[in-house]
């Protein structure tokens, strides 16, 4: 049996732009993280695929795979304590708001808007 | 296209599909639910590529724990049931610009780099390939053998992002006694 490489590596390259595109265009931050967690997923299956097909007599690619869904799941619980630390001092957790580190611009907050 | 070609693709369809829909709905919970329907159809997909193992530690660890947290963060910031109007920000044509730009770029290279290439995907009964399959026998013992080391650094990152997470909604000191 077989397989072409080449849809694993297409479809992973197209689930990492929809992630791309949740990261830039979404402003609820768990959306965010949702998004990172698509990315993240593009990679893995490029691991995967490549692990397969490259037949890795180390396994290289699909041990790496498993550290970063663990490395995934950490993030997840960090992002989600800083998520709830921000809700809790602001009562709001739209990224376009938390403005309090960045710099002050000429372009300032219109351009946001 | 042989059998694993066709099944890929639909299941990559499914994929892709919800994940658009995790990123264009207008209801929080109804992401994290489509969310779980793009890590399974992916998981689905990693059993076509029979990496057995990486499939169920994916519905165990992402369907299973991650999108529990990220709906237990739905709740906790009192997120709207129904629809919300303002969940995208100003920059969504840019954004759409920058992913569709990604997308195709990323999809012409690998398209002109690996069209045409083959991979040979092993029949778990036959004995010339079966330690080439993603069983968790083979994949434990590499992960002890050959990369015990990464997984040994892997288990104390565990612990510093557990006790973060600990130190960061304890909150301080003064506020749990009040």
């Amino acid at each position: 049996m077989t397989l072409h490489l080449v849809y694993p590596v297409v479809v992973a390259a197209l689930l990492f732009a929809v992630g791309v595109y949740g990261v830039l265009a979404r402003r609820n931050a768990i959306l965010v993280l949702m998004s990172v967690e698509l990315m993240l997923n593009a990679v893995n299956l490029n691991l995967v695929a490549f692990d397969i097909s490259l037949r890795d007599a180390l396994h290289g690619g699909q041990v790496l795979t498993l550290f970063t869904i663990v490395i995934a799941a950490a993030e997840v619980g960090l992002g989600l304590a800083i998520v709830l630390l921000a809700y809790r001092n602001r009562q709001s957790i739209d990224i376009d708001a938390l403005r309090t580190l960045g710099e002050e611009t000429e372009l300032g907050e219109e351009a946001v808007k | 296209m042989t059998g694993p070609d066709v099944v890929f693709v639909l299941l990559g369809i499914v994929t892709i599909g919800s994940g658009v829909l995790v990123v264009t709905t207008r209801q929080l919970v109804h992401a994290a639910l489509w969310l779980v329907v793009s890590f399974g159809a992916l998981a689905a997909g990693y059993l076509v590529l029979t990496a057995e193992f990486v499939a169920w530690v994916q519905v165990l660890i992402y369907v299973g724990a991650v999108v529990v947290l990220l709906l237990f963060g739905i709740m906790l910031t009192r997120a709207p049931i129904g629809r919300a109007a303002d969940l995208d920000s100003g920059n969504r044509w840019a954004a759409l610009a920058v992913a569709v730009a990604t997308g195709a770029l990323l999809v012409t290279v690998v398209v002109i780099g690996f069209h045409g290439v083959r991979m040979e995907l092993c029949d778990p009964g036959s004995s010339p390939c079966e330690a080439s399959a993603g069983r968790a026998g083979v994949l434990g013992s590499s992960i002890f053998r050959t990369w015990v080391l990464p997984f040994e650094v892997l288990s104390v990152l565990l612990l510093a992002a557990l006790i973060g997470a600990i130190v960061l909604s304890r909150g301080n000191g003064r506020e749990a006694v009040e």
